[in-house]
């Protein structure tokens, strides 16, 4: 199994009582986050005028989104003259059965897979598998998560709950792999191996975009590996799903996304491997290009001007890795391939705020604003958590409470006597609406004062 | 000047001290300081949590209190962020001009400072104290160096740092009771950095945060206390 979808199956706060009674992975997160953070900060300080090519990125995407329906009917045409295909897919099923219709008609029963966010997104490969397609994920912590029967934890970084020494373990087990020793780069040359076999038989790649040029027909994808170029160019069959919020007018547009990119996710000045095809071209590189345009909940997200920005998104996966909760927490948490900070926007937007489990993810931050500092497109993400969680709503057992509170804190005197009220019960409640249990799982309360300070005011003046 | 002091309603509530020594600090550097007792919470708390509707209704009271002063100063770097970022657009033009004269306490005084007044103070406090650094205050109003350039100007004070100090320490209000697991674990993390400075004292501008790592201190056994920045400036803990 490997993908894992964007529908969690339980509330942030219980699934994270998993989670953090995991140690291991506790550890393993603990030192890449940190490691990536201090690297990414380096890599931003290089770049004197960091802070403007921010803005630049955000006003760019705003105004791609704001005129997306032309930019996607330029793009398709674009794409079908230089001879690709597109398919419009309204939902996650919609782009499942598009992609295993196109391995159908061409009676394959075997896909390579660069490493895609949004194929995780729509758990193409479980449904692939269901048709009797094998989907062979090619990045290497994609592939420890497929072997491993794991889901994804990370944007960029799929295996990043796991060590070396496991992955040694691994690697033995399921490839049969003579592994002495947990070196990185013993252990990245048995995946090569094993891939290389893989790359050069396969007939059909499926992979994401990280961009797409409206005006040339140009799809992108950034990684760093070069198996994602492998399958991008051997098989004869090239099929990329898209979100439809990845696509930019000009050609020159994607030059300041190079530059933002590298820089936030992998803390590179420049990125490895990026590849740009357009179309298909006879007798170089897969002959058959199929682009599937996936909305799949964006254009709800797109709908809301409150929030919609969050659709800036390029998944550089920066906010993760200084987030407080995320290093904690860890990617499983939250439920959906789209963890941390973003993930905790993104999710339940998709899926709609009324979805009762994914509506927690909104609550799984302290606003330390972390996120918002480092995000290469400024997405104000600690002020779109806030907005989500009015729009999850309170739920009933803390409503009681915090009107209680709002009630008593419309009034001087209410106020005054809830103060007094609370001094007497030795206890905090009216002033601390929410489980008073949660606070005293690992802290203790104050002890309240004899005075308020409006009485000391008045006593001393 | 004359400057109307934003307690907050957790201070008033539950640390008094706090409200009066940010009265003695601010009288210290020739301020005259009044106390509207029409004040009692930013709406921060409700806004946060979700209950947006009653966010509103606290933050417009007062910010109704607070634009008719000529300066407004608070001893709490979250609640002077909520005003700043927030009452403009939850309270409209009145929450604009309330929120354009609300400052946290170590902001004011270093610019009180900077443009010379306040030249008699001199502030003493004996011990080791750990700097807490708050991130609606580091983030929200940019307050990186200024209160611990107000704390080497103490007398008798060894000011200890941490390398995590950008680091929340997992308070982020009701998320404190919400997700308490994930909360305590944050805590742990920044009270064992804490705890590793030899410290006796940790300090910061928010009584918020410091509830919650005494909580924890307290919990642990340690030996390690809070005291906010205000009640080290004005000279010491009661």
């Amino acid at each position: 199994m490997s993908g894992g979808g964007i529908t969690p199956s339980d509330r942030f706060e219980k699934a994270v009582k998993l989670t953090l009674a995991d140690g291991q992975m506790r550890a393993n997160l603990r030192h890449a986050t940190t490691t990536i953070r201090r690297k990414r900060q380096r890599a931003q300080d290089e770049v004197p005028d960091w802070q403007e090519l921010r803005d630049r990125a955000a006003r760019m995407k705003d105004d791609a989104h704001a005129r997306l329906p032309e930019l996607l009917i330029q793009l398709e045409e674009r794409v079908q003259d230089a001879g690709g295909r597109v398919h419009w897919a309204r939902d996650a099923a919609e782009a499942r059965e598009i992609v295993a219709a196109i391995a159908a008609g061409y009676g394959l029963n075997r896909v390579v897979k660069v490493k895609s966010m949004t194929t995780d997104e729509i758990e193409l490969n479980d449904f692939l598998a269901s048709r009797g397609i094998a989907a062979v994920e090619t990045d290497l912590a994609e592939l420890i998560c497929q072997l491993a029967g794991d889901r994804p934890s990370h944007i960029l970084v799929p295996a990043i709950h796991r060590n070396r020494r496991e992955i040694q373990e691994l690697f033995r087990r399921t490839l049969g792999a003579d592994l002495p020793t947990d070196n990185p780069a013993e252990l990245a040359e048995a995946a090569r191996l094993h891939l290389r076999r893989t790359f050069l038989a396969a007939e059909m790649a499926v992979s994401g975009a990280n961009f797409a040029v409206a005006e040339t027909g140009t799809v992108a994808v950034v990684e760093s590996e070069g198996n994602g170029r492998m399958c991008l160019t051997l098989p004869r069959v090239l099929a990329t799903v898209m979100g439809v919020e990845k696509v930019f007018p000009l050609w020159s547009d994607v030059e300041l996304m190079l530059r933002l990119l590298p820089r936030s996710s992998t803390a590179e000045r420049m990125n490895p491997y990026t590849s740009f095809w357009t179309g298909v071209r006879p007798g170089d590189g897969p002959q058959e290009f199929h682009l599937i345009l996936l909305d799949n909940g964006r254009s709800r997200v797109l709908a809301d001007p409150s929030t919609r920005e969050t659709l800036r998104c390029i998944r550089c996966s920066a906010c993760l890795n200084v987030c407080p909760v995320y290093e904690r927490a860890g990617g499983h948490a939250y439920g959906s391939v789209y963890p941390g900070p973003i993930g905790a926007i993104l999710t339940p937007q998709l899926l709609g705020m009324e979805h009762g489990e994914a509506n927690s993810l909104p609550g799984a931050s302290s606003l330390c604003g972390a996120c918002l500092e480092v995000c290469p497109v400024k997405i104000d993400i600690p002020r779109i958590l806030v907005e989500l969680r009015a729009k999850a709503g309170v739920k009933p057992a803390e409503s009681a409470g915090l009107k209680a509170a709002a009630w008593a804190m419309a009034s001087p005197r209410r106020f005054e006597a809830a103060i007094r009220w609370a001094r007497r019960g030795r206890g905090l409640a009216p002033l601390l609406p929410g489980p008073l249990s949660g606070w005293l799982q690992g802290r203790d309360l104050p002890e309240m004062p004899a005075r308020s300070f409006r009485e000391e005011w008045r006593r001393s003046r | 000047m004359r400057v109307q002091l934003f307690v907050t309603c957790l201070n008033d509530a539950v640390f008094p001290k706090v409200g009066l020594a940010t009265a003695r600090v601010l009288e210290a550097v020739g301020c005259r300081v009044e106390f509207d007792e029409r004040q009692v919470c930013c709406g921060q708390m409700h806004l946060n949590s979700g209950d947006e509707a009653s966010g509103r209704d606290l933050a417009v009271r007062m910010a109704e209190v607070f634009a008719e002063a000529e300066a407004v100063v608070s001893p709490s770097g979250s609640c002077v962020a909520m005003a700043r970022h927030f009452w403009p657009k939850l309270a409209g033009d009145t929450g604009r001009i309330a929120a354009q004269k609300t400052f946290e306490l170590s902001e004011f005084l270093t610019h009180r400072l900077a443009q010379g007044l306040g030249r008699g103070w001199t502030p003493e406090f004996a011990g080791r104290v750990a700097w807490h650094s708050s991130c609606h205050g580091r983030r929200g109003l940019g307050l990186l160096d200024q209160p611990k350039a107000l704390l080497r100007q103490v007398r008798g004070l060894e000011l200890l740092e941490i390398e995590s100090e950008d680091q929340c320490c997992g308070f982020g209000g009701t998320f404190s009771v919400k997700n308490p697991d994930v909360s305590l674990a944050m805590m742990d993390d920044k009270l064992d950095a804490l705890e590793a400075t030899g410290a006796e004292w940790i300090t910061g501008t928010d009584s918020s945060c410091l509830m919650h790592l005494a909580g924890g201190l307290s919990r642990r056994g340690s030996r390690l206390k809070t005291i906010h920045l205000a009640e080290i400036l004005a000279g010491g803990a009661d």
